[in-house]
């Protein structure tokens, strides 16, 4: 049955999909983020060892590895929010460690969203608020953005919960969210760490087909940082990072 | 379980009597189901029919002549191309993807493309599933997800073994040596 089902249903993953997207290389869409040559340390131990990755305009790709392999330290020096010790970040051609510290949090606040694995609503908020701050942060006005971040709600599955705060939700609820919350801005890049880690599978399905559905909708690419095959099933391609290089061939 | 490659493994090593393949297969692929010997010898005929071992010296000795076999090129070059295609991402693979680790082990070549190439079509596999129960009814979510965990602990094995192949190429070679 199952065997069977496979030979029926299989989808033709390598056409290009909805948006003309195909495999990244020639004719494909524009580079949005890229690292060249990344080393971090953190004192003795040498989190990344020369990494060279590149994440195409509305590519969602999941970034495995094992424990301190060095994923979630790419990430951070993705997003901006760690320095690399050597080698560059480019964003649509701007090199990140270029730019003032000023400069690289606005870059955080609109061009970039995060999803972690725990603890990053506003305790204090309600969901709505929290989906709102994002752009409050962007001095939109409060009654733009809190109706910018109504909309979201029923597509979170959570109408009529827009009161709430964090701490009367479920972890699945919170961490949709979460999501709502980074993908408000409708930002270029949601750089995405373990953001199922601490949800049960139903409760993390939701959060993944959120993510990638919305994110697909918008055009924003997704670098998602995942120990879970599963969840990195919903990208359209994997590297892995082992003892801070990018393992095998896919870059 | 690839009886075939497993042979051509231990070939590739050194020159063998069916008795010593036997033996050896035993050890390291299968301590719990020992191979029967008819299955060592009719293995070794069609790998010689089909060129891939040759028959190197026939030694007489009291009781039956014994047979001894080595590799060919064309058995080197089908061991090399079984290793490192990807299986068929389907559930329950661990016997042949432990046969797979435990060669390149024996034979001294890397095991992280292995499991690499593996690890990728696994998720290859993965993400058709996905869209599968994306698209489908709760009843075809539900035969997807069969899928997906079963592939999924694979990939799980496969990168436990990853993470300790130091330990499990000491124990190996250990065993080898005292033979």
């Amino acid at each position: 049955m199952i065997a069977r089902m496979g030979v029926s249903l299989t989808t033709g993953r390598s056409e290009p999909d909805a948006l003309g997207r195909i495999e990244p290389g020639g004719g494909s869409p524009p580079v949005v983020i890229s690292a060249a040559g990344l080393v971090k340390s953190f004192g003795q131990t040498e989190a990344l060892r020369g990494i060279d990755f590149s994440l195409a305009r509305g590519e969602i790709v999941a970034v495995m590895g094992p424990s301190g392999s060095g994923k979630s330290t790419l990430l951070h020096c993705m997003a901006g929010i760690l320095a690399p010790d050597a080698g560059t970040v480019t964003f649509e051609g701007r090199q990140i460690e270029r730019l003032s510290e000023g400069e690289r949090t606005r870059l955080r606040r609109t061009a970039f969203g995060f999803v972690f694995q725990f603890g990053q609503l506003v305790p204090e908020l309600s969901a709505l608020e929290n989906v709102a701050l994002p752009l409050l942060l962007n001095n939109v006005k409060r009654s733009i953005a809190e109706a910018a971040a109504a909309v979201w709600f029923p597509r979170l599955g959570l109408e009529g919960m827009e009161r709430r705060r964090p701490a009367d939700m479920s972890g699945g609820q919170a961490q949709r969210v979460a999501v709502a919350r980074a993908l408000v801005t409708e930002p270029a890049v949601v750089f995405a760490d373990e953001p199922t880690g601490s949800l049960d599978t139903i409760a993390g399905e939701q959060v993944m087909e959120l993510l990638t559905a919305a994110a697909a909708e918008q055009n924003t690419s997704v670098l998602l940082v995942t120990h879970e095959a599963r969840v990195a099933a919903y990208a359209q391609r994997e590297i892995v990072v082992r003892d801070g290089r990018v393992s095998g061939a896919a870059r | 379980m690839s009886v075939q490659h497993a042979l051509l493994g231990l070939l590739e090593q050194q020159p063998h009597h069916g008795y010593d393949l036997k033996q050896l297969f035993d050890k390291y692929f299968a301590p719990d189901r020992p191979l029967a010997y008819a299955q060592v010898y009719s293995t070794l005929g069609r790998l010689e029919q089909r060129g891939q071992v040759r028959l190197e010296a026939v030694e007489r000795a009291e009781g039956p002549d014994r047979r001894r076999f080595a590799i060919t090129d064309d058995g080197r070059s089908e061991l090399e191309r079984w290793l490192f295609e990807p299986l068929l991402p389907e559930p329950h693979l661990q016997a042949a993807l432990y046969a797979k680790v435990v060669l390149a082990i024996l034979s001294g070549r890397p095991v992280e493309p292995l499991v690499d190439a593996e690890r990728h079509a696994h998720l290859e596999r993965m993400r058709e599933l996905t869209a599968i129960r994306r698209d489908g009814s709760l009843q075809i979510a539900l035969l997807a997800d069969y899928c997906l965990f079963h592939l999924e602990a694979d990939l799980r094995w496969l990168d436990v073994t990853a993470a300790r192949v130091e330990e499990l190429r000491r124990q190996i070679l250990r065993v080898s040596q005292k033979r």
